[in-house]
């Protein structure tokens, strides 16, 4: 850099700036991109499911108990002659629905929360702090458990126990990640122009504090769909026969030895569409960040 | 009567230290009643060695931090008893730059949008020509309209810091505080930051104040400066006569301070030995005694009050009229030869921008 200000004005010019600097540096990922289509894939193929041709997700047929993937049930059948694709498709909406929902309640819920704590400090955050760790005291799961045998055994009930049980870490993420953006120095310049408290929350904190809750809440989808299985295990979330990939895999268990593929395929199922949910939330992270190119 | 743009008075801010479970919790004073007035059209140095309170003061002078005693008053009100909404709304003109240009910029804004910021906060104009506004303010400072599109970590620190000033001035301010604008800056960029303030500020009508830690930064912009010792002002004049002849001995450290760019010029330097004192338990009488090289008994048991030594001079210091302490030369202080032809390129090149479009003039480079 010269001392003088002419460097800048002898510059080239620039080329016209992108439309979106977000989606083309997503698009330059590979592994996000891979992620973004696993997601979309398994979106589809749960929204389509009515459409597709296979045998309904409660149909059994006495014939085929326990039979291994063939060209009638490419996946082979349960323990009652239900065909194990058509499960996992329909278990799709089930399971996507669980930990999208669950987490959407979380973030909404904890990201506010966590944010007036952070924010407003004093009386404010002992309360709100003091509440998200009473929950934090009790594990996840049995949190979970607790609170969906308390409002009754439905997928709904489901998605709203393990989104209360998920929110005490959004309170805590956002409230420290408040907290360090607060003593920033753009923070007091923001207030120096004179930006009501509405502005600086929703222009200066939220989009700085953004990034990792992006990273978690991608994670906790995971989390939440194994959630989702471990109730519906316990006949606290989706309820038979409906399908689901936890229903699936919590009954196949029983039959590890003689029918594995029962297992096999609702568990690949979870890996990917977990792994999927991470790469596609990294790659998010990287993308919305004007930072690094 | 001089006109009194903001005034500080008997400004007092404390800070909670360490508050322990029981007992009393430590209290440190950053700035202890504090008496200035800026007058409208100069520019005010506030000049200090870390830790003084300077920054405090440019804070409380803005009420980015509210005081603990005293009053701010601005325009006939003090702005320390004003609402959030009344406060916020005399932001338009009352502006303040950061001293770190890499932390004082939202990273999730663009260039564009943070000059524009201001302007839209206090509904300033329609979308076009807040738009055309931000566009002239990037070229006030020294960059161009297409660098509004591009995100703050794409400049250079001297560009960043090009970017607050702009954002600080879009609103038309008639005070702007700066907190040591240029200290975290490279020495050859401050020069050329110096100088679009010192540009903007003649062009603006604009009041400043600027905190500073370097003597030599601020000696050619500033009318009068104000010198500060762990919290208090100790002496306050006139610029020139000041760096000339110092009346208080701090004054005279900070001044010995200066490097002199000249073969042999090195003076006896060490005149005050060590670190101020601890500021949660400043010592009695005058602060300084425990560092001045002229110290009495009277400096340690009676503490000084800033007195009025001669027109447009104040000074807290027993002796001040017995004391002949050393200021600096001018001729020994003035530019030394490359600074001065930086300086000469630079006015250059401004003169030339406001023509740049109608002749394609080549402008003189920097090697």
């Amino acid at each position: 850099m010269s001392v003088t200000a002419t460097s800048e004005i002898e510059a080239d010019p620039l080329p016209p700036r992108q439309r979106s600097r977000a989606w083309a540096k997503f698009r330059r990922n590979p592994s996000a991109l891979l992620g973004g289509v696993i997601v979309v894939f398994f979106l589809v193929v749960a929204l389509l499911a009515p459409l597709l041709p296979v045998p309904g997700p409660a149909e059994t047929d006495w014939s085929a108990v326990r039979k291994p993937p063939n060209a009638a049930h490419p996946f082979g059948t349960d323990e009652i002659g239900r065909d194990v694709l058509s499960r996992m498709i329909w278990g799709a909406q089930a399971s996507l629905l669980a930990g999208v929902v669950s987490v959407l309640i979380a973030v909404l819920l904890g990201v506010p929360l966590g944010m007036v704590a952070g924010y407003m400090r004093g009386w404010t955050d002992a309360v709100i702090s003091r509440f998200t760790e009473a929950l934090l005291a009790a594990p996840f799961l049995i949190l979970a458990i607790a609170l969906a045998a308390f409002l009754g055994p439905s997928l709904t009930n489901a998605m709203i126990a393990i989104g209360l049980s998920a929110m005490p870490i959004f309170v805590r993420l956002s409230r420290a990640q408040t907290l360090s953006v607060m003593t920033e120095d753009y923070v007091e310049s923001a207030r120096a122009i004179g930006i009501g408290h509405v502005g600086l929350i929703w222009r200066y904190i939220l989009p700085n504090i953004f990034p990792p809750i992006i990273v978690q809440a991608t994670l906790t989808i995971a989390t939440a769909i194994i959630a989702e299985a471990s109730l519906s295990f316990l006949g606290l979330g989706q309820q038979p026969p409906a399908p689901s990939w936890g229903a699936m895999l919590n009954t196949a268990k029983n039959f590890l030895e003689q029918a594995p593929w029962m297992a096999l395929y609702p568990g690949i199922a979870i890996f990917l569409v977990v792994l999927g949910f991470n790469l596609l939330g990294d790659g998010l992270r990287d993308a919305l960040d004007p930072r690094d190119t | 009567m001089t006109d009194i743009i903001l005034s500080a008075q008997g400004l007092v801010r404390r800070f909670t230290a360490r508050k322990p479970l029981f007992g009393t919790p430590s209290v440190v004073q950053a700035v202890s009643d504090v008496t200035l007035d800026v007058r409208r059209g100069e520019t005010l140095a506030i000049v200090g060695e870390s830790g003084c309170g300077k920054s405090t003061l440019a804070r409380l002078l803005t009420r980015l931090l509210a005081p603990s005693e005293g009053a701010v008053v601005y325009d006939g009100r003090d702005i320390a008893s004003l609402s959030d909404t009344e406060m916020r709304t005399l932001r338009r003109d009352m502006q303040f730059i950061f001293q770190d240009p890499f932390s004082s910029l939202n990273p999730r804004m663009t260039v564009g949008a943070l000059i524009e910021e201001p302007l839209r906060i206090h509904r300033m104009g329609s979308a076009p020509e807040r738009r055309a506004k931000v566009a002239d303010l990037l070229r006030k400072v020294g960059l161009r309209p297409e660098h509004a599109d591009r995100f703050p970590h794409e400049f250079s620190g001297g560009q960043r810091q090009r970017i607050g000033i702009a954002r600080a001035l879009a609103t038309g301010p008639r005070i702007v505080v700066g907190d040591e604008p240029v200290s975290a800056l490279d020495v050859s960029i401050q020069a050329q930051v110096v100088n679009i303030l010192e540009d903007l500020k003649e062009e603006l009508g604009l009041t400043l104040v600027i905190i500073a830690h370097d003597l030599a930064v601020i000696r050619h912009i500033s009318d009068r400066v104000a010198v500060m010792y762990l919290g208090e002002i100790v002496e306050l004049g006139d610029a020139a006569a000041l760096f000339e002849k110092p009346a208080h001995p701090y004054t005279e450290t900070l001044l010995s301070a200066i490097p002199i760019p000249a073969t042999g010029a090195r003076k006896a330097r060490s005149l005050v030995d060590g670190d101020p004192p601890n500021p949660i338990s400043p010592p009695p009488g005058c602060r300084f005694h425990t560092r001045c090289p002229y110290a009495q008994a009277r400096c340690r048991s009676e503490r000084p009050g800033l007195r009025t030594l001669a027109p447009d001079r104040q000074v807290a210091c027993h002796f001040a009229e017995d004391l002949s302490l050393a200021g600096v030369d001018a001729t020994m202080a003035a530019r030394p030869a490359a600074a001065e032809r930086r300086f000469a390129v630079y006015s250059n090149a401004r003169a030339n921008m406001t023509g740049a479009e109608t002749n394609k003039t080549k402008l003189p480079t920097e090697e």
